[in-house]
């Protein structure tokens, strides 16, 4: 019997029992280890995720405050009665309107340096959303209205609960007096929250509370612009070079592989280095632009699009490029009619995949540029602009405790559009899978 | 003629050109008796327009490309006054020039100034030189089209002759990748050269000084010792083998794990998912190294050190601890690269045949000793090649340690201490507005030649070592 | 001459199937076996079998009707499949393989296998030998390894072959040297039977031949389960012969009896080639 018979000098069994239990020790150790290490890059990735969205939070809501604006010739400095042009109406000052009703409220502050803080309760963009106001609806002037104006960052931040009261009071960005006023104003019910809509529609700021992402966005996208149109065509047409009509055994041909390989993983602050150098110096092209930021990111992506290029091109069966060729296409056309009609889901991915990583890139253009503070809205490939991964790094630079939320919120928004990029991807994939 | 009008009249007659070849095509087709036609009409329409608007473009793109540059320096001949300035304040005066001669601001012709004549004279030439442009241009279309138009035949080899032009085309999208790596070289090494033309060879290899911040002012430019590399490519070669340490068995055990162990429904959730972790882009890594890893990081070196001095520890009592570390970059760049590792791991691992493990198996081998045994010894060439490449791309990695390892230079072996690194100099060296031709501009083009030839060199040893291994299974 | 459908030939298989066939001990034997694949695809059905001390068995029917995978039930190879469900009993000198106490890993050195495509690890051929001895710590030393390993190269007849390059790759020899090569790993863990499938289907007559040679010759020491597609192999080599259709086994018997004298007509349709 092979349990037992331990007589018989060709039967191991014994030995091999005996060494079961601290064999299979190993082995259970080791699963261990592999579910640990699983565990702990989820949790890792979990964690991420929770902490970035968990600091964004506060960047989606903002705070206003209710003050009753006195609108009149005087405060506005106008002239009295005659009818405004808009220039008049533009030049006009609508800086003491918000101080004055703060003054207002708090009749009892009467000394300058408390005045200033009482003032600086309001953003300082206040002002210019007042005059957007006036310019809409000149007959407020001469009027007094409640109106809602946005509230300065540090006062947002306390109104979310970002800064603790119970601190002493040399350690709070808010010191007890404005703490008092606060007070006063929240039982007024002067003080609101509500859905910070400028975020998504403004152009960034040195003020966080008036501090958008729009700007970097439609920069984002005429980077990108730039990168798909020059970076999918010639992708393509190198793969099909490549994998269809380059000679084998070519040196040519040889060190134009290696050099795609490698500049695939060639570190992307090289490619600023040669935007800089190339596009910049020698070009003169003007820095901060979008086109150069799409022409460095366009020499980015194209290996990565090219990888995946070929790898499609080639898992396109041979029994249809006979059957094309059988038929008396050319070789051109049968690349044109079947095997890139075939390979396009797998180029799709790959060129989505590529674009998504563009979309992420921030080291390169900090080289060329596109770090600058840019308070305007792009409206060209020319302008100077940042992208959006640009954007959350300037911020982060930002000494402002309000910057951190707008980071974050930068960065969920970035997230967002890789996620959607990378499930369309995976849709691609999905719906066109073909097993051959 | 605008370059934009030009443009639009080439393209316009192509389309034309196209018609008018595709039409005569045609009619020898439908004239009965008339020797076979070699290709089909379409083929001869782009044969027409490629000939006729091809040479063209290319003559336009060259003169577009080199006006502006030999306008310069036709005009620069003009003037004594120009010719004696240097290098830097001419393209400085260039510069001007170029927005005075810009229509939308004419300079008052009052304005009697050198650059207000060379703005005048250089708007002149341009205008010369467009109108040249447009004649060019035009005649050689014309030229293409007669050369072409009135000479194909029915034999003319239409479809074969656009197809060769077209794989021309496609072999110059594919020479697009040699020129990127020419334009690399060609624009680090230049520069460099210029700057081992200040600082020696050595100094910069072996100085142990970096504070390129001195050389700033004039006085003491390129004063020796500044540009020492070492601490840099210390800091980097630490954070880098901090996340190898971190990356290297998380990263292939969690590959083995999944390959081999994890049924196919835990592996085609936990796949997906892991590769979120690669796809988020690397600022969003350096943000959170910076801010939350970071803070963590010293809050544990505090009380490492308060456990030192507490138990009378010398070296952790003493130790150096700051909320910029090595150890919180490298730490959250592990994490970047486990799923880079896993990824290549895992496809590595799957290209073992599936007869290794069955005759491992059979001889009565647990699961782990599979693994160990045969999969890694024969794996192995592709891992190391993996872990080559993912040490290629730590060292290259830039905004988790421009954000979370800090800017200063320190040679240091203490990961709760803040180094610096090549990629993070190259970048804060080359932000901002300083003159291109200092000193601290050209160390970030050195800089970049060593990041360069450093990275090559592992991408080129690891893709060899991973091709072969492929190959030894294919 | 084919009376009806191979399905409906296989609905009277009567009592050909599992008949003890052979004089002496069995050493493993299979009663009642269903496997089953993904989603209840079965592949076997109701097989029962028996495996005779020193004799060698072949395995022969048509492609796809389960032959490896009733080999691969044997040394449980099919638990690395997931998804794969043995049912009914197989022992091995009467214990049953598939209960709860008996490990897969102590079975397979007992049970061992040589599969159709030679497939030494990329290891030395000293190492690839001493790979089983070195996991079950069958040698107590160096010394006591290499007489193990160097026993099995003789027994395997490679010995006169490779021991001058013992430390050279063994995926650098000749297909029918790897195929020796695995075989000489399998015996040096000294298991009692020895699983073979279509072990010579990758080699040229000349290597079969050698093989075929060695069978023999193991046939002294090991129990021997052999699948083939070869008939003359089938007929060189082995004591029995059981043919395999669909799953289901239509006869086992001595190997001139099943050759010369088929009890089943399928049997008769296959080994006359007039299947298919
Ligand atoms: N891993 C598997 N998963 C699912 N079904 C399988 C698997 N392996 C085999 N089968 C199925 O089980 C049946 C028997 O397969 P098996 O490999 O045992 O046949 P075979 O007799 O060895 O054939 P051959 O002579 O071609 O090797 C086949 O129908 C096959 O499709
Ligand atoms: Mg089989």
């Amino acid at each position: 019997m092979w349990l037992e018979d331990i007589e018989s000098n060709m039967n191991n069994t014994k030995i091999v029992q005996a060494s079961l239990k601290k064999r299979y020790a190993k082995e259970r150790r080791f699963k261990a280890y592999g579910i640990f290490s699983i565990s702990l890059s989820l949790l890792f990735l979990s964690f991420l995720l929770f902490d970035i969205t968990h600091k964004a939070m506060p960047a989606f809501t903002q705070t206003y405050l209710k003050l009753d604006i006195d609108f009149s010739y005087k405060n506005l400095k106008l002239k009295e009665g005659s009818r405004y042009s808009e220039k008049e109406l533009f030049s006009a000052s609508y800086r003491q309107l918000t101080s004055k009703s703060l003054y207002e409220i708090f009749p009892e502050v009467t000394n300058r340096k408390d005045k200033k803080v009482l003032r600086n309760f309001v953003s300082s963009g206040a002002q210019y959303n007042l005059r957007d106001l006036v310019i809409e609806n000149p007959s407020l002037i001469g009027t007094k209205k409640s109106i809602w104006v946005l509230a300065d960052d540090d006062i947002d931040s306390f109104a979310k609960g970002l800064i603790d009261r119970n601190l002493p009071e040399s350690e709070r960005r808010i010191k007890d007096n404005q703490l008092v006023w606060i007070d006063t104003l929240e039982a007024d019910n002067r003080i609101e929250k509500r859905l910070n809509i400028g975020f998504l529609t403004q152009g960034d700021s040195r003020e966080p509370e008036q501090a958008g992402i729009w700007g970097a966005i439609k920069g984002s996208f005429f980077t990108m612009l730039i990168t798909l149109i020059l970076s999918f065509p010639i992708g393509v047409a190198a793969a099909v070079y490549l994998e269809e009509f380059a000679p084998k055994n070519n040196w040519f041909v040889d060190l134009i592989e290696v050099n795609i390989n490698n500049l695939a993983a060639v570190p992307s602050v090289v490619f600023g280095i040669l935007g800089l150098a190339v596009y910049i110096n020698l070009f003169g092209l003007p820095r901060s632009a979008p086109l150069v930021g799409g022409l460095v990111l366009f020499l980015m992506t194209l290996p990565t699009i090219i990888i995946a290029t070929r790898a499609a091109i080639k898992s396109v069966p041979p029994s249809i490029r006979e059957a094309a060729l059988g038929v008396g296409a050319s070789k051109m056309q049968m690349i044109s009619h079947h095997v890139l009609p075939l390979a396009m889901p797998g180029i799709l991915t790959g060129s989505i995949i590529g674009m998504a990583q563009a979309l992420g890139e921030s080291a390169p253009l900090l080289m060329i540029g596109m770090v600058a503070f840019v308070a305007d809205i792009p409206q060209g490939f020319m302008d100077p602009s940042t992208v959006l991964p640009v954007q959350i790094f300037i911020w982060s630079d930002s000494p402002e405790r309000a910057f951190i939320a707008l980071t974050s919120a930068a960065i969920v928004v970035l997230l967002i559009f890789l996620f959607l990029m990378n499930l369309l991807a995976i849709i691609l994939r999905k719906k066109f899978e073909t097993r051959w | 003629m605008s370059d934009l009008n030009l443009f639009s009249v080439l393209i316009l007659s192509a389309l034309i050109v196209f018609f008018l070849s595709q039409k005569k095509a045609k009619n020898w087709q439908t004239s009965a008796g008339s020797e076979r036609v070699h290709s089909l009409p379409v083929y001869y329409g782009y044969f027409g327009s490629i000939w006729t608007v091809i040479p063209a473009l290319f003559v336009f793109a060259f003169w577009s490309f080199f006006s502006t540059n030999v306008i310069s320096t036709m005009v620069v001949g003009q003037f004594v006054e120009l010719q004696a300035l240097d290098k830097s304040s001419l393209s400085l005066a260039l510069n001007e020039i170029y927005l005075m001669s810009d229509a939308s601001i004419v300079p008052s012709l009052s304005d009697n100034t050198i650059k207000a004549q060379a703005a005048n004279l250089f708007m002149q030439y341009s205008q010369y030189s467009a109108i040249f442009k447009s004649i060019t241009v035009l005649a050689i279309a014309a030229l293409g089209f007669i050369l072409t138009y009135w000479r194909i035949t029915p034999t003319t080899k239409a479809r074969n002759s656009v197809e060769n032009i077209v794989v021309y085309a496609l072999l110059s999208c594919a020479v697009i990748a040699i020129l990127t790596t020419a334009g690399i070289i060609f624009s680090v090494l230049l520069e460099s050269i210029e700057f081992f033309k200040t600082i020696p060879v050595s100094d910069f290899l072996f100085g142990t000084h970096w504070s390129p911040q001195i050389a700033l002012r004039e006085d003491q430019a390129g004063s020796s010792g500044a540009f020492g590399a070492v601490p840099l490519f210390w800091g980097t070669i630490f954070i880098s083998l901090i996340a190898i340490i971190i990356a290297g068995p998380l990263g292939l055990i969690s590959a083995i794990y999944l390959s081999e162990y994890a049924s196919k429904r835990v592996r085609s959730i936990v796949k997906p998912v892991l590769e979120i972790l690669a796809g988020v882009p690397t600022v969003v890594y350096g943000f959170f190294a910076a801010l939350t890893i970071g803070p963590l990081v010293r809050d544990f070196g505090y009380w490492l050190r308060e456990m030192g001095v507490n138990l009378d520890i010398q070296i952790l009592a003493n130790l150096t601890v700051s909320t910029e570390s090595a150890l919180a970059a490298g730490l959250v760049m592990g994490m970047m690269i486990v799923p880079f590792i896993l990824s290549l791991s895992d496809d590595v691992i799957a290209a073992v045949p599936d007869s290794m493990r069955d005759g491992s198996t059979a001889m009565g081998a647990t699961k782990s000793e599979t693994v160990w045994k045969v999969i890694i010894p024969a794996a192995l060439p592709g891992i190391v090649g993996g872990f080559l490449l993912a040490i290629s791309r730590a060292i290259g990695e830039t905004m988790i340690v421009l954000m979370a390892a800090g800017v200063a230079s320190n040679l240091t072996a203490n990961p709760m201490n803040s180094v610096t690194t090549v990629t993070t100099q190259i970048v804060t060296l080359l932000t901002g507005d300083q003159e291109f031709d200092s000193v601290k501009t050209l160390a970030a083009f050195a800089l970049g030649l060593g990041l360069f030839i450093t990275t090559l060199v592992l991408n080129i040893i690891a893709l060899h070592v991973v091709r072969r291994y492929r190959e030894q299974y294919e | 001459m084919r009376k009806g459908t191979d399905v409906e030939l296989l609905q009277n298989l009567g009592d050909t199937v599992g008949k003890p066939l052979i004089d002496g001990d069995s050493r493993m034997s299979c009663s009642k076996v269903d496997v089953f694949y993904n989603n209840n695809n079965q592949a076997i059905f109701d097989i029962s079998v028996d495996l005779g001390k020193n004799e060698i068995l072949a395995m022969i029917g048509p492609s796809g009707c389960g032959k490896s995978t009733l080999l691969r039930c044997l040394n449980r190879m099919n638990d690395t499949i997931e998804g794969c469900k043995v049912e009914g009993e197989i022992t091995l000198d009467g214990i049953d393989v598939y209960s709860k106490n008996i490990d897969p890993v102590l079975l397979r050195s007992n049970v061992g296998m040589v599969f159709q495509k030679p497939n030494p690890f990329p290891k030395s051929i000293y190492d690839n030998v001493a790979y089983g001895p070195r996991l079950h710590g069958l040698a107590r030393n160096g010394a006591e390894l290499d007489d193990l390993v160097e026993e099995s190269l003789i027994k395997s007849g490679l010995w006169k072959e490779t021991k001058d390059r013992l430390n050279k790759p063994g995926t650098g020899l000749s297909g029918g040297q790897q195929q020796r090569l695995c075989i000489a790993r399998t015996i040096a863990v000294k298991p009692e039977v020895i699983l073979m499938d279509e072990p010579t289907s990758a080699l040229d007559p000349i290597a079969t031949a050698t093989i075929e040679e060695l069978m023999y010759e193991l046939k002294s020491s090991y129990t021997i389960a052999v699948v083939t597609h070869s008939m003359q192999q089938a007929a060189r080599i082995s004591d029995r012969t059981a043919y395999f259709h669909l799953g289901r086994l239509v006869e086992v018997n001595e190997t001139n009896k099943v050759f010369t004298n088929p009890e089943h007509e399928l049997t008769e349709n296959y080994i006359t080639g007039r299947f298919g």
